[in-house]
């Protein structure tokens, strides 16, 4: 994929020191919300690297999300140090933050999030936009990509009319278009039925097999079994 | 630019997905818009029409009459008739400093004669510079009276352009000859037709000039009438006019302060009062359509207000995978100025519209021909346009603040 070569020239691409996609070390998030101190996250360390899948449980509650969003620079952590492929990502700023998640961060959410006005087409398309990718690019890695996630035939639907599987597909498809370092999954099954459930744990297994870096927060005990390795999250601690 | 045009789609499509309330926010803007451009469109033609219906008196000119003293001075009895001659009028040509062209004016009634057709005319004795003060143009193919019909004494003729049809019809009068009180006189040109408000001894139209030289000779007459004067600038008239009076009372021996001895109308009072009364009537006019738009700025305000708080959650999503705070905020204005410029086209298309009627029905002699000018529509679209951005700016910058993961929970 030349698409990596063309945003990643500048050396980031190549893993930390330790080959590590990402590494946290004492990460700690507390939410304040005026009243009370919520702390979320009391001293996280975590390193994932280059190729990896890692699934991370826990119980409701636990801060798999709030650690999720972290990761994935949605939001910032409290305290502790968090690289990605070795460059430090505390203290930059809201653009770098947005340019760090168009590159190198694809989401998956629970609820799919897609852009309900739009065309599953133009859903995949929106990063690319915002990455500043040409219009004959855009066009042929959308077309790509959805041939990779098997919707081809539903480029041009809205996400009203599709199923909830091939929601997902798209959403995955969508977190695939600039060729991140490592997609990030929120409980990607978790309003799914059981068969559609299979299929993105297949398909998921197949981007890992083809060399994508995966972090999947998830309660089904059949995609924590086919991580190669699992995280368990408890009150704001690794387990 | 490859986001564009996505970016306009997406444009049209949240503005046509509020279709009431961009529609009204459209007709407020719209409204708001054709009100300014057009009061201030016709605050313009209302202005150049009372202008042209002044100027046909003169331009900034004053005018004075000798006339009886009011005060005693210098053990000189009060009631006292002050003469003045040409060679007063040549003494205020020498002294003043601020005068920039005088001209004295001997006035009559004279029999004038074509063949066997007589009547009755008013006619003055003027110098060359009152033609151009009292905005007596010549038409084509004539002219005023010049330097050397002054000078020389010339039996020439210059011809209101009404009292020129009574004498011949519809025949060419320059280059014929009439006869005032008996002595031939050639027609040198033929006032050309203007709209005169104001006169002080019947329009000029209906009047006949020739050289003051001239006249004295013709008439006899010894004193003038009236003589008229312009300032070197409009704001100076009334230090010419006090030089004036302390020149002639001066020489005459009366009180320079007497308002009688010397009778003034100012028609640059007139002028200003005028000028003033424009800049209030605009600044009104001005004040009523801007709070309009206003209006229709809160409306746009509101409607990009609705659009953020609605697109929220789609916000955050497209900020998790990468938009810019910019891009955001860029996406708001965008719509903001689409709406914004809808709106101030169809009004400022509405002002042409009515702009272009008005003549075509007949009104301006009424209200003037209300004029779109450049400097019209460049306040109507500043205006507006400010008003727009600024509506469009704080929405704008809510969203571009949102905290997307705040707002992907929304
Ligand atoms: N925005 C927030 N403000 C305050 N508290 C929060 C916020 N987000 C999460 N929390 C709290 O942080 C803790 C961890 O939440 P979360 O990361 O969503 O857990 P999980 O995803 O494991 O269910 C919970 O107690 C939750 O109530
Ligand atoms: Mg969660």
């Amino acid at each position: 994929m030349n698409l990596k070569r063309m945003f990643k020239q500048n050396g980031n691409g190549t893993a930390g020191a330790n080959g590590a996609v990402i590494h946290m070390n004492d990460i700690t998030k507390i939410y304040d919300t005026g009243k009370i101190k919520v702390e979320a996250l009391r001293g996280i360390d975590l390193a994932v690297k280059q190729g990896e899948f890692v699934a991370i449980v826990g119980p409701s509650g636990s801060g798999k999300s709030t650690l999720m969003n972290l990761i994935g620079c949605l939001d910032t952590p409290t305290g502790g140090d968090y690289r990605l492929r070795g460059e430090q990502v505390s203290g930059l700023g809201r653009d770098q933050l947005a340019d760090i998640r168009n590159r190198r961060i694809g989401f998956v959410f629970q609820n799919f999030n897609l852009l309900p006005q739009i065309s599953a087409f133009e859903n995949v398309e929106m990063p690319l936009l915002f990455g500043g990718v040409s219009r004959k690019r855009r066009r042929a890695r959308v077309t790509e990509l959805m041939e990779k996630v098997n919707l081809a035939d539903r480029m041009h639907h809205k996400p009203t009319e599709l199923s909830g599987g091939q929601m997902q597909r798209v959403a995955i498809a969508r977190a695939l278009a600039m060729d991140p370092d490592i997609i990030l999954a929120d409980e990607p099954t978790g309003n799914l039925d059981t068969s559609s459930g299979t299929d993105i744990l297949s398909l998921f297994e197949d981007l890992w097999r083809q060399g994508t870096t995966m972090l999947i927060i998830t309660h089904d005990p059949a995609m924590a079994k086919r991580a190669q390795r699992t995280v368990e999250i408890r009150d704001g601690l690794v387990n | 630019m490859p986001i564009l045009p996505s970016f306009l789609r997406q444009a049209f499509r949240d503005l046509s997905s509020q279709k009431l309330r961009t529609t009204l926010t459209l007709f407020g803007l719209v409204w708001g818009t054709a009100a300014v451009s057009l009061l201030l469109a016709f605050g313009n033609g209302l202005h150049t029409q009372l202008v042209k219906n002044t100027a046909g008196l003169g331009n900034g000119i004053v005018i004075t009459w000798p006339s009886l003293t009011s005060i005693p001075f210098e053990g000189l009895g009060k009631g006292r008739r002050i003469l003045l001659t040409e060679r007063d009028v040549d003494l205020l040509k020498k002294r003043s400093t601020l005068i920039d062209a005088i001209s004295a004016e001997f006035s009559e009634t004279l029999r004038l004669q074509n063949g066997s057709q007589v009547r009755a005319a008013g006619v003055s004795g003027v110098d060359v510079p009152f033609g151009e003060m009292r905005n007596l143009i010549a038409r084509e193919g004539g002219r005023f009276l010049n330097p050397l019909d002054v000078m020389n004494r010339r039996r020439v003729l210059f011809l209101g352009n009404e009292l020129a049809e009574n004498v011949f019809g519809e025949e060419e009068p320059v280059g014929r000859t009439v006869k005032l009180n008996g002595s031939p006189f050639l027609v040198v040109g033929v006032m050309k037709k203007k709209i005169q408000e104001s006169n002080y001894s019947g329009p000029d139209r209906r009047r006949a000039y020739i050289p003051e030289t001239t006249f004295r000779a013709l008439t006899g007459q010894e004193y003038v009438d009236q003589f008229i004067y312009t300032a070197r600038s409009v704001d100076q008239t009334e230090a010419a006019t006090a030089e004036v009076a302390s020149i002639l009372a001066a020489k005459h021996r009366f009180d320079p302060g007497d308002e009688e001895a010397l009778q003034v109308w100012d028609t640059t009072g007139m002028m200003q009062f005028m000028n003033n009364f424009m800049l209030i009537f605009n600044l009104f006019l001005g004040t009523v359509g801007s709070l309009t738009l206003v209006v229709g700025g809160i409306g746009v305000s509101n409607i990009m207000n609705v659009v953020v708080e609605e697109r929220t959650r789609e916000i955050g999503i497209k900020m998790a995978i990468g938009a810019r705070g910019r891009s955001v905020l860029g996406g708001i204005m965008l719509e903001t100025l689409i709406i914004t410029a809808a709106g101030g086209l169809l009004g400022i298309g509405i002002t042409a519209g009515i702009c272009a009627l008005v003549p075509a029905a007949g009104l301006t002699d009424f209200v003037g021909d209300p004029k779109l000018t450049s400097g019209v529509a460049a306040v109507t679209i500043g205006l507006l346009g400010a008003i727009g951005m600024l509506a469009g700016w704080f929405p704008a910058r809510a969203a571009a603040r949102l905290d997307p993961v705040v707002a992907m929970k929304s």
